[in-house]
């Protein structure tokens, strides 16, 4: 039940049930609490993560199927003081209110951009469709999307 | 900056205050000859120790050799509340808001608001009450600070300038950072009614400042109740009733007891609790349970509820609101409308869900909860303990998503009592399901409203029959409970605070007709009947409460009355308008943003909306398209006077939130009960706008020098009917249920049974 993988970039092993979702084994096993709770059967996109580079939702991810693969989560892409461009550009065009989803919306965001440099508003759509924002932040995120993918998240 | 969930809690009883909170304001009032008795120290009501070379002139403000620091008092639920507030204070202190540090205050007395004597985050007031005493403390404390350097410099004040949280002296160029100024500043004489700038000397009120979360909201490193760590800490879930007002009749827990990670199966009345090492660990042991229910209202349906309703109007009701005589004319009137119009009850399913964590010890309790009020978050906990209030310490943190129903205790009231069974820190967590079918509701609505035209088309009478729960009947009493003064006996606190609330619930709750008794237009003659029966679902605040119902009834009906007179939607409210200037000028503006009158693209069709909530005025312009029975929203203008705007782009990311939460119940939600309990249970059934969803939204600020109103929640009302009245446009078809379906329209619904 010893599960091995890369964390951000570090090395991890945890000693957990095979089928413990990666969400839970990131808050509350290994205190990484970026990355969020919202419905347990990934229907709102707030636990999202990168896993080898793709966006997925830890929710329903058991740790074994994590075992020898990269995961990169909200602490992982960029700090305060460091931020990605994606989160340069978040906080450029104001886009959080409450905030809870948000690092769900940038992981997913970050990984469209990572496989496509200038994505459409459809793309965009298509993307972004499993993020659920109850604050009703859309429009700003599509702005922020279109910034960072212009360089102006820099 | 920081918040208190930034930091680590207090971890043991060694780490207590030495003197109580009363017993510091006593020792500071006699220590300082008077200065301190108006006072009242954070750190204390805290539970943590404080220094004392700083200085505190008020309870929002500190300022030490480390810089400033507001207390926010009030919940920050995406409303921008720690960026507003600081901006108030900050504009008469001379300090630039962008520095001063922002920690959330704890439960006080001190923080109670004024119109409700509670302190709690709601109505869309935190602004508005804000307003002036924080301008006041602001000021103060500037005058005290410039008092402190001309004591230093041995100047005359008058000759001394603040700015940026610097006092100078230009005659000699010497200056002091506010820092180096905090010992003395305590010290020097309290001015009585210091001066207020003038708005054109404003350098931070009226300017879009970026948020003070907004990197924290970024980098995933904002602290929410959910990611709250306490030593020693466990996670618990609780299974509830499937039915409401369910209770436990027996239960075996010995399968989930045995189960990995498990520590404890606590049988709360309501539910059966599990504490466990893990959320997961907890939430895999709570499958095991085997619990058999008391339901006493297990024949409950929506249909139930609704055939009651139509029942009730056989009958009569409660006289809500009278102008004229509505009955007379309507009877004499030369054409006549009638229509029935119907809103479900709906969760508020923020993203955050419901969590608390609390640590019951034998002479304290301390609370971590992202709660819309600290004030009913420890009078519920001084409930449970039977501790005194200055032994129960709430520490906020920021809240993901609120709308209202974090103002309910029912998350706080389960880890306390996990907590106290357990002895040790617990962390409850309400998974998704819970959220949606176990908490607390919008109540549904029903609605017969008929109107007359005169033979030039002009409204002679609207006469509305409207059938909903009182809101304020369900959850006055832990309210009125919580304002009531600390020292008073609970048991006679709950004896007078249900008597309020029953009386409540058998008169009329100003939140039941919100909205459909002053819609802004002037009717010669207008009745509204109240038909309050509540069929015992658990009721809470909604972002815009009645008004998210009536606003969709009334300026729907009115969009009716002017298609039957043959008017254009606009020019027929703007003739009603005509002695409601902000209501019209917001209407009007929002109108010429969108172009109303000019061509669209084809299969394209617009709608308008315009109402008052919570002081404010809002208007709104959908641009709709209807292929297959489909609504697609394509654009939409929103428009608000909420007097003087303190952060621009805070009160444009207000409307636009607003606008999505409106088209996410104008179109998607919907709540239905069946065998006494709620049949959706997550966001595939319970479904919420998306991005692909959401239109362009384009949003009017009304320029305005009136003292500021409501903000978070006066754009939602308007955009229901709004959409409602452009799918009318569309289609010829009135939409008179929500969430808004064509299917209805062919169905002939809503009507009225025969």
């Amino acid at each position: 039940m010893s599960t091995t993988f890369t964390l951000n970039g570090v090395r991890k092993t945890v000693d957990v049930p095979d089928e413990m979702p990666l969400l839970w084994v990131l808050r509350d096993v290994l205190g990484m609490t970026g990355t969020k709770f919202g419905c347990g059967m990934a229907q709102c996109g707030a636990c999202t993560v990168h896993l080898d580079g793709n966006a997925v939702r830890t929710c329903i991810l058991p740790i074994s199927e994590v075992a020898g693969k990269s995961v990169v989560t909200i602490e992982g892409l960029g700090t305060p003081e460091k931020m990605h461009p994606v989160q340069a550009a978040w906080v450029a065009e104001g886009v959080p209110q409450c905030g809870y989803c948000q690092s769900g919306q940038i992981m997913s965001a970050a990984a469209l951009l990572a496989h496509n440099k200038k994505p459409s508003d459809e793309d965009i759509n298509t993307a972004m469709a499993g993020n659920i924002c109850r604050c009703g932040t859309y429009s700003r995120i599509r702005k922020a999307i279109h910034r960072a993918a212009e360089g102006g998240g820099k | 900056m920081s918040a208190p969930v930034d930091r680590q809690p207090v971890e043991s009883q060694e780490q207590q205050p030495q003197l109580s909170r009363r017993g510091f304001l006593q020792m500071g009032a006699a220590v300082s000859g008077g200065l301190m008795v108006s006072m009242w120290v954070p750190e204390v009501a805290r539970g943590e120790t404080m220094t004392a070379d700083t200085y505190k002139p008020n309870v929002w403000l500190r300022i030490d050799r480390s810089g400033a620091t507001f207390y926010c008092s009030q919940a920050e639920m995406g409303q921008g509340v720690t960026t507003s507030l600081p901006t108030i204070l900050c504009e008469e202190l001379e300090y630039d808001p962008r520095k001063i540090k922002v920690e959330f205050a704890p439960a006080d007395r001190a923080y109670d608001l004024p119109a409700l004597g509670l302190q709690a985050t709601g109505g869309s007031t935190s602004v508005k009450f804000a307003w002036n005493p924080l301008r006041e403390a602001g000021a103060m404390a500037r005058e005290k600070l410039l008092a402190a350097a001309a004591k230093k410099l041995k100047v005359n004040k008058a000759n001394l300038v603040a700015s940026d949280g610097v006092v100078s002296h230009p005659a000699s160029g010497r200056s002091f950072k506010y820092e180096e100024l905090a010992e003395t500043a305590a010290w020097v004489p309290t001015p009585q009614k210091p001066a207020l700038k003038k708005p054109e000397q404003y350098k931070y009120v009226g300017k879009p400042i970026q948020r003070e979360d907004a990197v924290k909201k970024s980098t995933g490193t904002a602290g929410f109740g959910i990611d709250v760590v306490v030593p020693d800490m466990r996670t618990a879930v609780v299974v509830r009733a499937p039915s409401f007002g369910g209770s436990v009749k027996s239960f075996d827990g010995a399968a989930a007891k045995a189960m990995p990670g498990v520590e404890a199966i606590v049988p709360l009345g309501y539910g059966v609790g599990v504490v466990a090492s893990s959320y997961w660990h907890a939430r895999q042991a709570a499958e095991k349970l085997t619990i058999a229910w008391n339901e006493p209202n297990a024949a409950l349906s929506s249909e139930s509820i609704r055939g009651q309703w139509v029942k009730d109007m056989e009958g009569g009701g409660k006289e809500a609101h009278k102008q004229g005589d509505a009955r007379g004319a309507l009877a004499s009137a030369a054409k006549k409308l009638q229509a029935v119009y119907e809103a479900p009850y709906l969760a508020h399913a923020p993203m955050e869900p419901m969590n608390c964590t609390a640590h019951v010890s034998r002479d304290r309790c301390d609370i971590w909860a992202p709660t819309q009020s600290a004030g009913i978050s420890q009078a519920v906990a001084v409930e449970i303990t039977g501790l005194p209030h200055d032994k129960v310490f709430i520490h906020s943190t920021y809240l993901g998503g609120g709308f209202g129903r974090r103002v309910g205790d029912d998350f706080v009231k389960d880890a306390v009592l996990l907590s106290k069974a357990v002895g040790k820190p617990v962390k409850v967590v309400w998974s998704r399901e819970d959220d949606i079918r176990k908490g607390i509701f919008r109540p549904a609505s029903y609605h017969e409203i008929a109107g007359g035209l005169d033979a030039q088309g002009n409204v002679v009478a609207v006469y509305h029959k409207l059938a909903t729960p009182s809101v304020l009947g369900q959850v006055l009493a832990p309210f009125v409970t919580a304002t009531m003064p600390n020292w008073l006996p609970l048991g006679l606190k709950k004896g007078m605070a249900g008597g309020i609330a029953g009386s409540m619930a058998n008169n009329v709750d100003p939140t039941q007709i919100e909205g459909a008794a002053d819609p802004g237009y002037t009717f010669p003659n207008h009745r509204v009947e109240l038909y309050p029966r509540d069929p015992g679902i658990p009721l809470a605040f909604w972002r815009s409460v009645g008004h998210s119902f009536n606003a969709f009834v009334m300026e729907s009906f009115i969009d009716e009355l002017a298609a039957a007179a043959g008017k254009d939607p606009l020019e027929f409210r703007r003739a009603m308008l005509k002695d409601s200037p902000r209501h019209r000028a917001v209407m009007e503006q929002v109108a010429e943003k969108a172009g109303w009158g000019k061509p669209l693209p084809k299969g394209v069709f617009r709608g308008i909306a315009q109402h008052f909530s919570f002081n404010s005025y809002a208007a709104a312009v959908a641009e709709v398209s209807v292929e297959k029975d489909e609504i697609r929203v394509h654009r939409v203008v929103t428009g608000l006077d909420c007097g003087r705007i303190v952060n621009p782009d805070i009160v444009r990311a207000q409307l636009e939130g607003a606008c999505v939460y409106g088209l996410s119940h104008g179109l998607k939600q919907n709540i239905t009960i069946d065998k006494g309990g709620v049949v959706q249970s997550n966001f595939h059934d319970y479904e919420v706008l998306r991005m692909h969803e959401s239109p362009v939204i384009e949003t009017v600020l009304v320029q305005s020098t009136e003292d500021p109103s409501g903000v978070g929640e006066p754009g939602v009302p308007c955009i229901a009917p709004a959409v409602s009245n452009a799918v009318f446009a569309a289609t010829g078809k009135r939409l008179r249920r929500m969430p808004l379906a064509l299917a209805d329209a062919a169905a002939g619904k809503p009507s009225k049974p025969t």
